[in-house]
């Protein structure tokens, strides 16, 4: 083995969205960074759908933003069509959603990695780490280097010893037509992890001139498009238009007499895949009294010559894909240029992690994305960018980040991955968090940019872009409480449909109605035309809503109680005797940091608890 | 569970014994009792764990008991915060009136065994003794406790679990149409949302009002028999025990000081309290009698008010009326046996014509006063009871959500709005059949402990 000589502070394995994350923070945080990927070419890949963002995965993307991330900026840049979800179910839940140009993605995420001065990007295939007294000291690769440094961040996506199945045939492989990674997760498996083995797939990708547009449902974009980024003011770009398919009984039929031929159903598949994303398959059997399911058919690119039909990820032969793909009105003539395929992957037990995303086993490793058992680009992004920012903490000597439950998403989807055992590939949802209504995309900044910018993650830029929000907030609220209503003001009583006005109203108590939007206050409060339209929002969501805000944060105060009660890591919970030896087994391998932790783990009692506590409480007095 | 409040509770079982104990623990402790308490001996400052005699006040001067007092500084105590421990005397109404009094002041109502918790918390227990009491909880796990509930509470727990499953199911579908707006969800008629809700609205109702039932079976109600001297309450009181407790003579106003009794009718326990006799006096002692009498009226779940049947109706009996008016009252001709003179039909109250001397009248009485405590609850297997006023508050919370639910669901307010009424709502009921969500979870064991223990 030779050594590469430069020593660099982290090194970040793999680059896609997870990695390309995770070695930027890095680099932007002033540390020497190299990204090592097994093809210079596939940079932040999107292997499945053209897609950012979605309910609590667009609230990733905000959230990576307001840290400091990419994704945001990267999908502004590159999106094709724009769209709102759930803009009438409320304000936490409004969740932004695009397509992407999938080339140009790549393309532009690979050009701002080439860019960051302190960031290397290089081809390489790591079989193993380096390891120097108990902690990491860098990777090995293939190639016979040797690269040396102070923290390793692994995102290695459905890589590890992947397998791709396509009916009864399979082959080793990490997305189609590239290979997989074998060796690594051996070398884990040594270190002492534990490797468990998941399952996803994607569907075909469909000729776009073979499809009859014409018998298609069209689904455009919004007329008036949002940014996901704090930093982006608008877009003004052409947007493409999704269709809408559906399955019908002859499809339904064709995929029913071809079932033994599905990997799937033929038993072949160990890994366990998604409930929430099923194959088509699945979807027949479990479903047999729904006699036609939806498909979105979305472009792969302004120029792409393919399409992506969603919810149609199938383990069946390419000749039954096409077969029930032309079993579709609209989609008669259509040509499959690549047939859709399950992958099953390697990944790493995710409770064998703290909350920084470093691995209790060997110190200043850390894993994030698809290696800690998730799917979805925005979730492997956000770990990405957490285990990026705590590698480089780590490197300076400086405290690790935590981000909590109820300060984003980001923590919700962390707390989960180390408390819970993974039993599918884990992906984000609103539910998830019983703190919703705090965590929206509109204030995503307002929650996290302090914490970014206290990192040195935030930009000069992106600060003054906060603070004048939060002062047009501020100053907003002011005018809204001043600005009053009289009783002789008829017209605008009239024109605003109050009805009988008896005394004075401020305009603050106005927007406090269900049907007083703040657009409908912009002329009568002129000053507020200055405002911008985040600012806005955000104004008209604190006062419209405060009375739940209000609710939600005393929820938060009482979380918070058993959150701050710290569990100190050398604590050994064999010695608690009374536990029974089930409870203390699961405390000793999911480690949680703190009370309200150890009290999330399936199985630890609440009477476990109490006595979990009383040591604690034993153990600060000393 | 907040540690760090004042939290206030009695400390002994209610109803029962001559003297009731009232704990706060807490850094308002010694403020809350300095703002009511008033020593007999005239001190600047209360030494801590020495008794005090005083009087205990109301917020408007009132006194509401004649009192024992001590206040105990941290951490020599029971939870190692500070505590005060005030020894009143043990009616129920009594401690009800201070508890209500420092509800008000801003303490919080500590929630079951939680003085224990504070004292774990506070680590005043070793981890010898947390351990074993940890044992003891860990021996009555969550299935066992379940079944305690059940056999201490009727099926209280079962149909609290079935009320959750339906609002749980509510919850999902509308987190669902939150999660996956792309997805082709089944559209739920909102009515029959709102069907279903009313249902078990209707249903927690039926537990709710249970409370007053529950109560009165638990503790018992408490029955005041009011009227003119010698009109015959010490008789009927002695009639209803079967045995002489209060002393009667025929000298107007033997009965001085009010004589509690307990007593079973028709299977609810009872509480007889006897008046001294109502009427305007200028006698000290009696006109102290009179006092508390009127206050006791407004407390009571029931007054008998008793008139001389053989005598004609004159002022004192007029003034005993008014006394009584608005409240919740059978009035009793006595003497039944001898000629019927009194004109009682000013009286708007159901009446009742007794002999305690021929027994005439008196099982028609037990009885309507059992139907009257116990109203519409019938006792079935199939019924349910609440006791516990922490049941009744998490109830009554819950069924706050749930209307908060319909009006926004009619509103057309944002679903969002709706899952967070519902989560609410299903965190309220979680709260009495102790299923663990992120905050009850300590609450949950401690609460096989007994309030104040």
């Amino acid at each position: 083995m030779s050594s590469y000589g430069k020593n660099y502070d982290v090194i970040v394995v793999g680059a896609g969205h997870a990695g390309c994350e995770a070695a930027l923070a890095s680099a932007r945080m002033g540390c020497s960074t190299l990204l090592l990927t097994m093809g210079l070419d596939t940079v932040a890949q999107m292997s499945c759908n053209p897609a950012i963002g979605g309910l609590g995965k667009g609230h990733l993307v905000h959230e990576i933003d307001a840290l400091g991330g990419e994704m945001g900026l990267n999908i502004d840049a590159t999106g094709i069509q724009f769209r709102r979800l759930n803009m009438k179910k409320g304000p936490a839940v409004r969740a932004a959603r695009a397509q992407a140009d999938r080339m140009a993605y790549s393309a532009r995420m690979k050009q701002v990695v080439e860019a960051e001065l302190l960031l290397d990007l290089k081809q390489g295939v790591v079989i193993d780490l380096l390891t120097e007294g108990g902690r990491v000291a860098g990777v090995r690769t293939r190639e016979g280097l040797d690269f040396n440094a102070r923290a390793v961040v692994l995102t290695t996506g459905t890589f590890m010893r992947g397998l791709i199945h396509i009916g009864l045939h399979n082959y080793s492989g990490g997305r189609a037509g590239e290979p997989a990674s074998e060796g690594l997760s051996d070398a884990l498996r040594g270190y002492g992890f534990i490797v468990g083995r998941l399952k996803t797939g994607t569907p075909a990708r469909l000729a776009a001139r073979s499809i009859d547009y014409s018998r298609l449902e069209r689904q455009p974009g919004d007329e008036s498009t949002k940014p996901f980024s704090f930093l982006t003011e608008r877009i003004d770009r052409q947007q493409v238009d999704c269709y809408i398919a559906h399955t019908n009984e002859r499809t339904h039929q064709i995929i029913r007499d071809n079932l033994d031929k599905s990997a799937l159903f033929a038993g072949v598949i160990e890994g366990i895949g998604p409930r929430y994303c099923p194959s088509i398959e699945d979807k027949v059997v479990r479903f047999p009294e729904k006699n036609s399911h939806q498909t979105f058919i979305e472009p792969e690119g302004r120029n792409s010559a393919e399409m992506y039909p969603s919810g149609m990820s199938t383990s069946l032969p390419p000749e039954v894909q096409l077969q029930y793909f032309r079993s579709m009105v609209g989609l008669e003539q259509v040509e499959i240029m690549r047939p859709g395929y399950a992958i099953e992957y390697d990944f790493v037990e995710p409770t064998q992690l703290k909350p920084t995303l470093e691995t209790r086993a060997l110190p200043g490793l850390y894993h994030a994305g698809q290696i800690n058992g998730t799917s979805g680009y925005e979730e492997a992004a956000a770990q990405g960018l957490l285990a990026g920012i705590n590698a480089a903490l780590g490197c300076r000597e400086q405290e690790q980040l935590v981000i909590g439950r109820d300060q984003g998403y980001i923590g919700v989807m962390v707390d989960d991955l180390v408390t819970q055992p993974t039993l599918e590939p884990y992906r984000m949802f609103t539910s998830r968090s019983e703190y919703r209504l705090l965590l929206r995309e509109d204030n995503a900044d307002q929650r996290l940019t302090e914490l970014g910018r206290m990192i040195g993650l935030v930009s000069e830029r992106r600060w003054q872009t906060y603070q004048q929000k939060r002062e047009q907030i501020a100053a907003g609220r002011h005018l809204l409480q001043e600005n009053m209503i009289t009783p002789a003001n008829k017209e605008l009583i009239e024109s605003l449909r109050l009805g009988e006005l008896r005394n004075g109203v401020s305009l603050e108590a106005l927007l406090r109605r269900p049907e007083i939007s703040i657009d409908r206050l912009l002329d009568i409060c002129t000053e507020l035309q200055k405002f911008s339209a985040q600012a806005l929002e955000q104004l008209e969501v604190s006062i419209k809503y405060e009375g739940y805000i209000k609710r939600q944060m005393e929820q938060v105060a009482r979380f918070r109680e058993y959150e701050e009660i710290a569990i100190p890591e050398g604590i050994d919970f064999f010695q608690l005797q009374s536990l029974s030896t089930e409870v203390r087994e699961k405390l000793a391998s999911v480690r949680p940091a703190t009370l309200g932790q150890a009290g999330r783990i399936q199985g630890v009692t609440p009477a476990a608890l109490a006595v979990l506590h009383i040591h604690l409480r034993k153990l600060q007095r000393g | 569970m907040n540690a760090s409040d004042t939290i206030i509770a009695p400390a002994t079982a209610v109803g029962e014994g001559g003297i009731a104990v009232v704990r706060i623990s807490g850094p308002q402790s010694l403020q809350a009792l300095q703002s009511y308490f008033q020593p007999t001996a005239e001190k600047e400052k209360l030494t801590s764990h020495r008794l005090y005699h005083g009087l205990l006040n109301d917020q408007y001067g009132q006194h509401l008991d004649e009192v024992l007092a001590v206040y105990m500084a941290a951490p020599n105590t029971y939870t190692r915060d500070d505590v005060v421990e005030i020894h009143c005397h043990g009616s129920q109404q009594v401690v009800k009136a201070i508890l209500t009094l420092y509800l008000e002041y801003g303490l919080r109502l500590a929630e079951p065994g939680e003085f224990t918790y504070r004292a774990f918390i506070n680590g005043r227990l070793d981890l010898s003794q947390a351990e074993a009491v940890a044992q003891l909880i860990h021996s009555k796990s969550e299935s066992s406790r379940q079944l305690a509930l059940a056999q201490v509470e009727g099926q209280l727990s079962r149909k609290i679990f079935d009320i959750s499953k339906k609002l749980f199911d509510i919850q999902v579908l509308v987190e669902a149409w939150i999660d996956f707006p792309e997805e082709e969800l089944p559209v739920e008629d909102v009515h029959r949302i709102q069907d279903t809700l009313n249902r078990f609205i209707d249903k927690i109702q039926i537990i709710t009002d249970s409370y007053n039932s529950g109560r009165l079976l638990s503790e018992g109600a408490s029955i005041l028999l009011v009227g003119r001297p010698n009109v015959g309450k010490s008789s009927l009181l002695n009639c209803l025990l079967g045995e002489e407790r209060a002393i009667v003579t025929d000298i107007p106003g033997t009965t001085r000081d009010l004589l509690e009794e307990g007593l079973t009718i028709g299977g609810v326990p009872v509480r007889l309290v006897d008046t001294a006799g109502l009427r305007q006096s200028s006698d000290p002692v009696e006109m102290e009698g009179v006092r508390r009498a009127k206050e006791k009226i407004m407390s009571a779940d029931l007054v008998l008010l008793l008139v001389d049947g053989s005598a004609l109706v004159n002022e004192q009996d007029r003034y005993a009326y008014e006394a009584c008016q608005g409240e919740a009252v059978f009035l009793i001709r006595t003497k039944a046996d001898l000629d019927q003179v009194a004109d009682t039909s000013f009286a708007v109250f159901p009446e009742y014509a007794i002999s305690t001397k021929t027994g005439y009248g008196l099982n028609q009485l037990r009885l309507a006063i059992a139907d009257y405590l116990l109203g519409d609850y019938l006792p079935n297997s199939e019924s349910v009871l609440i006791s516990e006023k922490r049941h009744h508050d998490s109830l009554i919370a819950c069924r706050h959500n749930l209307d908060n639910f319909l009006t926004a669901l009619k509103a057309e307010q944002p679903l969002e709005f709706l899952a967070f009424e519902i989560r609410e709502a299903l965190y309220h009921l979680g709260q009495i059949s102790g299923q663990t969500t992120t905050d009850d979870i300590l609450t949950g064991i401690f609460s096989q402990f007994c309030i104040g223990k």
